[in-house]
């Protein structure tokens, strides 16, 4: 079932999912739908959708670890995709599997290590992979803006209709590229997204976006549009054994600078990390200590002294 | 140009606490820069909001009249034009699940660097921040060679400032039309409703990733029998759909004040320790003794939750 079948335009469908690059119109402002709008569509019809989903290979930090100048010290980092992007990545695979004609493209800021990553990404369903990286980005201290300007680039190479990204990195924690990118490139967005519905035309998006303290709010989000994923959207599969298989022959295209028509400047940043440490731990915690039996009956008094068991 | 301007939050009629922090952050930065505070108030009952944030180092009040709650468009332009027009050193957001909608798209309209979620600022001959990385486990320092510069503080670092003076307030004219906004508020839901309120319970045991499958959770579940408690969880037992979303506490979940907190397998991330520092006892079991939740812990075990836990139902058998 093709879900392009209202459009009016002249070009026959085709099955492969291709950029269709400069004949889209830039995105504008659009009003608020009306209800025969939501059932028609005018997105043209080389390919339903394309979705560029933004993945990070992040590091994590053994229990124990030590500092090595302005990091934590390589042989204490194991690395792995970010939680955040897994649910994103579900939430383009889930798409791609409920609509014909999706193309999930993954694209990552990383260096040959992340290949594995990658391949992770391209076993759950990714169709293709994008992997940023030559000499200055590996030299360079990339903050928001770097970033932003490195996947409006390839925004600008792939031409997607969604962009789905994790909420936040679990390394630095900075939570701020996929709403900058959206700003960059024109798209509408919304941030940290844990429900999402589209409509059936692909033209817009009903989200919740998580707020504080037990609050959703329900928001409307026109397409072309950049949603950044918070976890608990979805459940990420596990790949599976075919998809790994599969995932071996799968393109990962590399571009450094120049392949995005950039220079060094654009990986410039004025941001620069001086100074790690540990944080000096402020526990006045009393210790139960000794064998599990007897820490627990340690436990045990502690309760029944507080008064919230019986006995 | 050494001024600060700060954005207040709000929701649903409210002043969000974290305003009250920007408040202070600003004021300190300020200070630093030698320069004026100005606080930023947008959207909804803006007079009222004006009147609850009129504090003793905010120098004036801007506010911009447009649209009843959030609106992202709204938010990041009217912040972008009243830093045009005002030519601050820095403009401080908070690092809300709002201040994610708009910080950044503040920045990169501006062309301004962004370093977001600081839990620390200081200033000399350029803007140092600290922030965390690597799940809280380290502290680092960020110095920006740059200005102006967009930062997003962390809720709960800077005491509120909550004494009140006289400040002058003015309205800031910016055109707004929510209707052509791609990204629009349809309203707002309460989520975790359901059988049993954590917040109303003394006894809480808690339980986080350290349980590593579903099925290991029967054995909090026989320690909340024995003991009369009652079961919450972290952010990541709800998201594997292990516990419906009413368990879970922090700052998405719900605030809890029990009388004792018992956290099972819970490392204490930022979000987590938000929802329940207000408990009278903590007490935290855990294999690394690195665990930030020991470090709000009034009792601690450093030990291994699969031999502490079935320990302590036998105590209570």
């Amino acid at each position: 079932m093709r879900r392009t079948t209202a459009s009016s335009t002249a070009v026959p469908p085709r099955t492969t999912c291709r950029s269709r690059g400069v004949n889209r119109p830039e995105p504008t402002r659009r009003p608020l739908p009306t209800v025969s709008k939501l059932f028609t569509s005018d997105r043209g019809n080389a390919c339903a959708m394309k979705i560029l989903v933004t993945v990070k290979e992040v590091a994590e930090a053994a229990d124990d670890f030590e500092i090595e100048g302005t990091d934590i010290g390589e042989q204490y980092l194991e690395y792995d995709l970010n939680e955040w992007d897994d649910y994103a990545v579900e939430a383009a695979v889930q798409l791609s599997e409920e609509y014909d004609d999706v193309e999930v493209v993954s694209a990552t800021i990383g260096s040959e290590r992340a290949e594995e990553t990658i391949r992770m990404a391209l076993a759950k369903g990714v169709d293709r992979a994008i992997r940023v990286w030559d000499d200055d980005v590996a030299a360079a201290d990339l903050d928001v803006a770097a970033k932003t300007r490195l996947f409006a680039a390839v925004v600008e190479e792939e031409d997607p209709d969604l962009v789905l990204s994790g909420v936040q990195a679990a390394d630095d924690g900075f939570g701020a590229t996929g709403v900058s990118l959206a700003d960059e490139i024109g798209f509408d967005w919304a941030a940290v997204v844990n429900d999402l519905e589209t409509e059936d035309d692909l033209s817009m998006a009903h989200v919740h976006r998580e707020l504080e303290g037990g609050i959703e709010e329900l928001t409307d989000v026109d397409f072309p549009a950049v949603l950044t994923i918070q976890t608990g959207l979805n459940e990420p599969r596990y790949a599976s054994l075919r998809g790994i298989r599969q995932a071996q022959s799968k393109e990962i295209a590399e571009f450094g600078l120049a392949d995005l028509g950039l220079d060094a400047d654009a990986v410039a940043s004025p941001i620069a990390r001086t100074a790690m440490y540990e944080p000096e731990t402020e526990s006045d915690a009393t210790y139960l200590d000794g064998a599990a039996d007897e820490q627990a009956g340690q436990l045990a008094d502690v309760l029944r002294d507080k008064g919230v068991v019986s006995e | 140009m050494s001024d600060v301007l700060a954005v207040a939050d709000h929701r649903r009629g409210a002043v969000r606490g974290v305003s009250f922090e920007i408040v202070r952050a600003g004021r300190e930065l300020a200070d630093d820069l030698g320069g004026d505070l100005h606080l930023a108030v947008i959207a909804g009952d803006v007079d009222g909001f004006a009147d609850r944030l009129s504090l003793a180092g905010v120098d004036a009040i801007h506010t911009v009249e447009a649209g009843e709650e959030f609106n992202h468009d709204l938010y990041a332009g009217a912040t972008a034009a009243l830093f045009e027009e005002l030519a601050p050193t820095a403009v401080l957001m908070p690092n809300s699940v709002n201040g994610l909608d708009y910080a950044p798209a503040v920045a990169n309209r501006l062309d301004v660097p962004l370093v977001a979620d600081a839990v620390d600022l200081a200033y000399d001959d350029g803007l140092e921040a600290t922030r965390e990385m690597y799940g809280s486990k380290v502290e680092t320092t960020v110095e920006v060679s740059e200005e102006p510069v967009a930062v997003t503080v962390r809720s709960g670092e800077w005491a509120a400032l909550e004494e009140r003076a006289d400040v002058p307030v003015e309205a800031f004219e910016y055109e707004f039309d929510e209707s052509a906004s791609g990204a629009r508020v349809q309203g707002f839901e309460e989520v975790g409703a359901g059988d049993v309120d954590i917040a109303d319970a003394e006894f809480l045991v808690s339980v986080g990733r350290g349980i590593e499958e579903e099925e290991n959770l029967e054995l909090i579940e026989e320690l909340v029998e024995v003991t009369g408690a009652t079961m919450s969880s972290s952010r990541p037992i709800v998201d594997n759909g292990w516990l419906p979303k009413n368990r879970q506490v922090g700052q998405s979940g719900k605030q809890v004040t029990p009388d004792v907190y018992l956290a099972i397998g819970i490392s204490g991330a930022v979000q987590h320790v938000a929802g329940m520092k207000g408990a009278e006892t903590i007490i935290a079991i855990n294999t690394d003794p690195n665990a930030p939740i020991f470090d709000i812990a009034d009792y601690g075990i450093v030990g291994d939750l699969f031999d502490v836990v079935p320990a302590l139902i036998e105590e209570f058998n």
